[in-house]
């Protein structure tokens, strides 16, 4: 589904990944983690095309086709999906009008029927049950006022409404009380099947104790340092990320 | 160019001296106008030197002949449109319809209103005992025609307009509209709306003010709304401005707010080529506030200027002031906030924001917020800001697959939202939110 080879990308000049080599297959879930300023962030924004970092060098199959060729909308409506560390507020605009226009955007390109505002509130409805949102969320403008736990589940709600095959959640865990960690974790397993992948960001092996990886890969200083399976998340969690300093210059290895 | 405004105040002149020799008014009517008149003769129109006229230049208005209205109210054409597109259902039965400025009780429908709410054409209410009083004691008294040269001309035309007196203890409900329609034909009519509200203690209504053209055409609007609110009183006010692309708009909005009384305004302008609008609340009793909103959406061609002044004179008084400009194309607005805090107007509360969004590179806003306060325990605030389209807010409507173009008539649509939100009579609303989704074209539902 997805293929990285090689990838290096900047922003304003300094280079963040430095060689990112990376296969993802559908049905997988992948744990991307690493200490700050590894490049965990810059890898979810440059898969889901944020303007301000070019890529340097390498490429990006998604589906076969060149991922870094197509627009932020264009990939969005092929199907990859990015839930943000930091969700944006969009004022005047209610949830339910942003998110039906994404859905029909996406229906649209799949060549299905638009639905209608009233066809659409009932499949909202249905999905807000998958992360436990009211229904008076969806009258409200998107993301403003909403709390920090409130709007990572507005992420989640926006992935399960708009079904990608490819969802990236970027550190969706950090300010997440235990309660919201597990509404949110439910909802992203509730969504995962054998036709998608997912590519969760995260800093902790919290959020991994409930959305449980095939694969973990650490990052530092832009390359990816170690991998292996979920017990290399516990393996981090104990010996933290200070021990990387010492390998980062060494080349990956594969387990 | 001074020639051109010597020739036009000539005119106005003329039809002046027409207007005089008709002689139906009271004499203290027409003694108003004839100072007001003078008035004018003094400051004829404003020019660039002007301090309060820096960035709005009128010279293009003095360079059309405009007509001045007839003498005699025209015999009661039909109009050339359906009523309908400018009703609300909420006032169906309450509707003042004013055609080139004159009130047309054919058109109009006032079986709804409340049965204590007056809203009847100036002119006779000035003539009638009942209400003689209270026009006299409150026409003119707000509205400067001493410093305002286009108040000035505007006085000196008062033969119609509006009186609406809501009297004490009244709550009215439903929300009275007065549309004012120009039907400019062939000429280039100048109308003068003229527009008197008294809101006796403890009353309470709300009140549409709007302007349209029943086709796209060259005429002038030169209006003034004067307000008086009286102990308690609360008046919700929504004033909407679809003049004709090719119209001029120059109005001046003047409130009065009594003890304890509040005022509640939203401006939105949308039309003219040339729009200007002058709008004072003066708070010199206790307890006081006013909300006084607005939103301006102009796109090539079109300049819109805004300059209001909130006066506070009196301790405890509160105002609350958010004006949102959208300029697109070769656009501009000017936006220029006074609020004036008086000595001993202690523990007032003030806060003024002006925010534009700029959606092409050739659009241009002056914004200028001014605050001048003379009181030390005071809580007073101001913002301006000029922007446009925040990326990561672009970016982020993108990564769900909504189009670019699409993206950015929604956040424009969103930054609109805040000011429309605030206005209380919903079709009216929903008008105004499908107006600005048509403007930027957007295939949305509101």
């Amino acid at each position: 589904m997805l293929e990285i080879h090689n990838l290096y990308a900047a922003i304003e000049g300094n280079e963040i990944l430095k060689g990112i080599n990376l296969s993802v297959k559908k049905g997988e879930i992948h744990a991307i983690m690493g200490p700050n300023g590894s490049g965990k962030s810059t890898l979810a924004k440059v898969l889901a095309g944020h303007p301000a970092y070019q890529v340097t060098n390498g490429e990006v199959l998604y589906e076969g086709q060149n991922l870094l060729e197509m627009p932020p909308d264009q990939r969005a409506r092929e199907g990859l999906f990015m839930a943000f560390q930091y969700p944006i507020e969009v004022p005047g605009v209610s949830n339910a009008q942003f998110l039906r226009l994404a859905y029909n955007e996406r229906r649209k390109h799949l060549g299905e029927e638009e639905l209608d505002p009233l066809e659409f509130k009932d499949l909202l409805k249905e999905r807000a049950r998958i992360v436990e949102m009211d229904a008076s969320f969806m009258t409200r403008s998107v993301n403003e006022g909403f709390s920090g736990g409130e709007k990572k589940r507005n992420e989640i709600l926006q992935m399960a409404v708009l079904e990608p095959r490819l969802a990236i959640l970027d550190e969706t865990d950090s300010g997440l009380d235990i309660d919201a960690l597990r509404v949110v974790a439910n909802g992203v397993n509730q969504l995962h099947t054998a036709e998608n992948a997912i590519i969760v960001v995260t800093h902790y092996q919290r959020l991994l104790n409930y959305i449980v990886p095939d694969y973990v890969h650490v990052l530092a200083n832009g390359r990816i340092a170690k991998e292996g399976g979920k017990e290399l998340a516990v393996e981090l969690e104990q010996k933290g990320y200070d021990w990387l300093k010492t390998a980062e210059t060494a080349a990956p290895v594969r387990l | 160019m001074v020639t051109q405004i010597a020739q036009q105040e000539n005119t106005y002149q003329a039809a002046f001296l027409a207007l005089r020799e008709e002689g139906s008014s009271r004499n203290w009517l027409h003694r108003l106008r004839e100072s007001a008149m003078e008035g004018f003769g003094e400051l004829g129109f404003p020019s660039v030197r002007d301090e309060e006229w820096k960035y709005t230049n009128v010279a293009p208005l003095t360079k059309v002949t405009f007509s001045p209205p007839p003498p005699s109210a025209v015999a009661e054409q039909p109009i050339p449109v359906d009523l309908d597109v400018y009703a609300y259902p909420e006032t169906a039965t309450s509707q003042l319809v004013f055609v080139n400025g004159i009130l047309r009780n054919d058109l109009s429908s006032v079986a709804g209103l409340h049965h204590q709410l007056t809203a009847i054409d100036l002119r006779e209410a000035s003539a009638n005992p009942l209400y003689e009083e209270t026009v006299r004691k409150h026409l003119a008294r707000s509205a400067d025609y001493v410093a305002n040269g286009f108040t000035a001309l505007n006085t000196a035309f008062i033969s119609g307009g509006a009186f609406i007196h809501i009297p004490k203890g009244v709550t009215v409900e439903k929300p009275l509209h007065l549309l004012f329609l120009t039907d400019a034909g062939q000429t280039s009519p100048v109308t003068f709306p003229r527009v008197l509200i008294v809101a006796e203690a403890n009353s309470s209504a709300t009140v549409i003010e709007s302007y349209a053209a029943v086709a796209e055409s060259r005429y002038f609007t030169n209006s003034v709304v004067e307000i008086a609110l009286h102990d308690g009183a609360r008046l919700v006010h929504h004033k909407l401005q679809r003049e004709s692309l090719r119209a001029f708009h120059v109005a001046n909005t003047v409130a009065d707010l009594g003890p304890n009384s509040s005022y509640d305004g939203t401006t939105i302008t949308f039309g003219a080529e040339l729009s200007r609008h002058d709008l004072r609340v003066t708070l010199d009793h206790e307890g006081a506030e006013c909300w006084v909103d607005g939103l301006y959406i102009v796109s090539s061609g079109q300049h819109a200027d805004t300059h209001s002044v909130i006066d506070h004179r009196r301790p405890h008084c509160t105002s609350h002031q958010l004006y949102k400009g959208i300029l697109d194309g070769k656009s501009r607005a000017v936006f220029n906030g006074k609020i004036f805090v008086r000595p001993g107007a202690q523990k007032t509360d003030a806060m003024q924001t002006n925010k534009n969004l700029l959606l092409s590179r050739e659009a241009h806003v002056d914004t200028k917020p001014q605050l001048e306060i003379f009181a030390d325990d005071v809580k007073c605030a101001h913002g301006a800001a000029v922007g446009q389209i925040d990326e990561e807010e672009m970016f982020y409507l993108e990564t769900r697959g909504i189009r670019p173009d699409l993206a950015r008539n929604l956040l424009t649509y969103g930054f609109a939202e805040e000011v429309i939100g605030k206005i209380k009579v919903d079709s009216l609303r929903q008008q105004i939110d499908k107006m600005v989704l048509n403007r930027l074209g957007a295939r949305l539902e509101a």
